[in-house]
């Protein structure tokens, strides 16, 4: 009844609005909600979703923020795009569940939901958009360091912390696709806690304990620019190619110099891209979300849903040496 | 001037109560609302319309129930940081009940009772070992955050009843929120407190002379004491009703808040220094807050801007009236 009441009070809102303006030149307007404003890497999507918004065509993005990423600060700024009748709200979120009954009231009043990067828990959206997966993440740091060593060799994992699940989970969908990489060999698997220092210790030991060995693989930010570091000090650029997750402002020195042929991460462009398309079509009705289902996303390809109505965008993306300095000021 | 000196009259008040009430702070804020208000409607098509006004009152409903309290404790030359604090303790309370299976009326009775021990901690701190509020509400802001946060670390407290969380979502009638009756209600309890009975008289007396007060007879701890467990309490109010808006509790719930309530003591025109204020001019600032924030966002204009908004407004009404009477006393001599 409530509910009703209120789709009722929603529609008679649409239609006063309605009526004033030409109906069928009315863009779609799409909001990208993030963390918090100025932050690069959100920059960065909110030009993807642009790029999205000018291959689709009459559709306006209203890319906004809190000032500080608080779950509060997005329930108002979620309210507030409510009241303009929005037709799609595509969040990274603060808080996977404070956002659900303001995102469960947007649907009700008929406003396409879907979260990206960050996202709510599976009451308070339609459909999530990861940037990648756990399993293409780990047939990714695997192949970084095989397309570099077509003869085979000796490579050795960097590791965060032994009991960090993220890495943990990389590291194991990695050795689920070692047979693909007949002559390469992981020699050893270490762990530099997410620290600095120890990290860049962990890895002068590898290219001690392992005088042949070709490559370490660091699937963690911290442990991918320290190690990198521990090459480029030990004089060993050229020979041992440090590859793995990092982020392009912190790795931009590492490619330069030649310590790291390439490394991924995802890309905050395709990302808001992707996120802009799906939204689109789940607007427009072109697809629906649903287990199992797909939601084509432009030039990104399709995303398909798993049981929980998430999915993946792509293989983490590849920088190095013809890319990095594009994106060494984003994130 | 013609008149001599014999047959100078002397008023017996300075002003009518009209002219006062003409040229008050609440008068000055009551037309910036209604300015706000009225931009606001020209501005964006999405204003003028029931259920967004609605919605747009939980932007402060919550805020503004502390801030009537906050003003009491201002007024009486004191002030509490920590309310934003006792909010994350008070929810992280509540949501450690609801794991254990407490129902709605034990939950509001935690949130409370939480809010009332916090505030009392405090109290005790201020006026029986006798430190500065402000040095002391710092160090509790810390405390109860850093309590909750060991509690819940990056975890979070769901699961909450329906019948819990209609105090932060349910409506009265139509579009009333139950929020906004208990703000209006309470305002009311405050206003009443404030300007019509011996404690609120007794509030003004301390902000305005604690000795004088003291020797008055007023019991200056005992006021002060009350007024520190009134705003425990109010904090723990606001916890009931927003955890139960956002059916979750996280220990970085209501971070910050407690700045938006002293701005928008502030902003009603209770003197940062003690001795001065009203509770309707809280109430018509909660609503400016709540209204301008609601606006600008519909204009999706940046928080950014919208902070430096809210700076501007706040140091434009202050400074409004000091630099009138600059003027005038400068145009009189």
């Amino acid at each position: 009844m409530k509910v009703a009441k209120r789709i009722l009070a929603a529609l008679a809102a649409v239609a006063s609005l309605a009526l004033p303006a030409a109906a069928q030149d009315d863009p779609v307007r799409i909001a990208i909600v993030v963390k918090a404003l100025g932050i690069g890497f959100f920059e960065a999507a909110a030009e993807g979703a642009e790029e999205a918004a000018a291959e689709l065509g009459n559709v306006e993005i209203i890319y906004t923020g809190p000032t500080e990423t608080t779950a509060e600060g997005q329930i108002e700024v979620i309210n507030a795009l409510i009241a303009q009748g929005v037709d799609a709200i595509a969040v990274s979120a603060n808080d996977p569940d404070a956002l659900v009954p303001v995102l469960q009231r947007a649907m009700d009043r008929g406003i396409t939901v879907i979260s990206w990067d960050s996202g709510v828990e599976q009451d308070g959206r339609q459909m999530h958009l990861a940037p990648s997966s756990d399993e293409l993440i780990g047939r990714m740091i695997i192949q970084l360091a095989a397309d570099h060593l077509p003869d085979g060799g000796d490579v050795a994992v960097l590791s965060a912390s032994a009991t960090a699940t993220n890495q943990n989970t990389w590291i194991a969908e990695m050795n689920a696709v070692m047979d693909d990489y007949p002559n390469i060999n992981v020699v050893a698997t270490v762990y530099g806690d997410d620290l600095a220092d120890k990290s860049y210790r962990e890895a002068q030991g590898l290219m001690q304990s392992y005088p042949d060995l070709d490559a370490i693989i660091a699937p963690t930010s911290v442990g991918i620019v320290a190690a990198a570091q521990a090459v480029e000090d030990a004089g060993r650029v050229g020979e041992v190619n440090v590859t793995g997750l990092g982020l392009p402002s912190e790795m931009a020195g590492a490619i330069e110099s030649g310590a790291s042929q390439s490394f991924a991460i995802w890309n905050p462009i395709d990302l808001g891209y992707a996120a802009t398309m799906i939204a689109f079509n789940l607007s427009q009705g072109n697809a629906t979300a649903e287990p199992g289902g797909t939601i084509p996303m432009g030039r990104m390809g399709e995303v398909e849903l798993d049981d929980t109505l998430s999915g993946a965008m792509s293989d983490p993306f590849v920088y190095d040496a013809s890319n990095i300095e594009q994106f060494r000021d984003i994130f | 001037m013609s008149a001599t000196g014999t047959d100078r009259v002397i008023p017996d008040r300075l002003q009518s109560p009209f002219q006062r009430r003409l040229k008050s702070w609440e008068t000055l804020l009551l037309a910036v609302a209604v300015a706000i208000f009225v931009l606001n409607s020209f501005a964006s098509p999405y204003f003028l319309n029931a259920w967004n006004l609605s919605d747009a009152t939980f932007n402060f409903t919550e805020k503004a129930m502390i801030a009537f309290a906050m003003a009491l404790l201002v007024i009486s030359g004191e002030i509490d940081l920590s309310v934003a604090s006792i909010i994350a303790l008070a929810s992280t309370a509540m949501g450690a009940a609801v794991q254990i299976g407490a129902g709605a009326p034990a939950l509001i009775a935690i949130g409370l009772v939480v809010g009332l021990a916090c505030g009392a901690f405090n109290g005790v701190l201020v006026t029986i070992m006798g430190l500065p509020s402000i040095v002391v509400t710092i160090g509790t802001m810390s405390l109860f955050r850093g309590i909750a946060y060991i509690v819940l670390g990056d975890q979070a407290y769901g699961g909450y009843p329906p019948d819990f969380t209609w105090f932060g979502r349910g409506y009265v009638f139509w579009v009333i929120s139950f929020e906004l009756v208990l703000f209006f209600a309470l305002a009311l309890v405050f206003g009443v407190v404030l300007h019509k009975t011996n404690f609120g008289r007794s509030v003004y007396a301390i902000g305005n002379n604690p000795t004088g007060a003291l020797f008055s007879g007023i019991r200056v701890t005992r006021v002060k004491f009350i007024l520190f467990l009134l705003t425990g309490l109010m904090s723990g109010v606001a916890a009931v009703c927003l955890t139960g808006r956002l059916g979750s509790t996280r220990p970085s719930i209501a971070q910050g808040w407690e700045l938006e309530v002293v701005t928008m003591v502030v902003l009603g025109g209770v003197s940062i220094l003690g001795g001065s204020g009203s509770i309707p001019g809280v109430v018509i600032a909660a609503f400016v807050m709540g209204l301008v924030t609601f606006g600008l966002g519909l204009l999706n204009v940046p928080g950014i801007v919208m902070s430096i908004f809210i700076g501007l407004l706040l140091i434009g009404v202050i400074a409004a009236p000091r630099i009138w009477t600059r003027l005038r006393s400068r145009a009189a001599a």
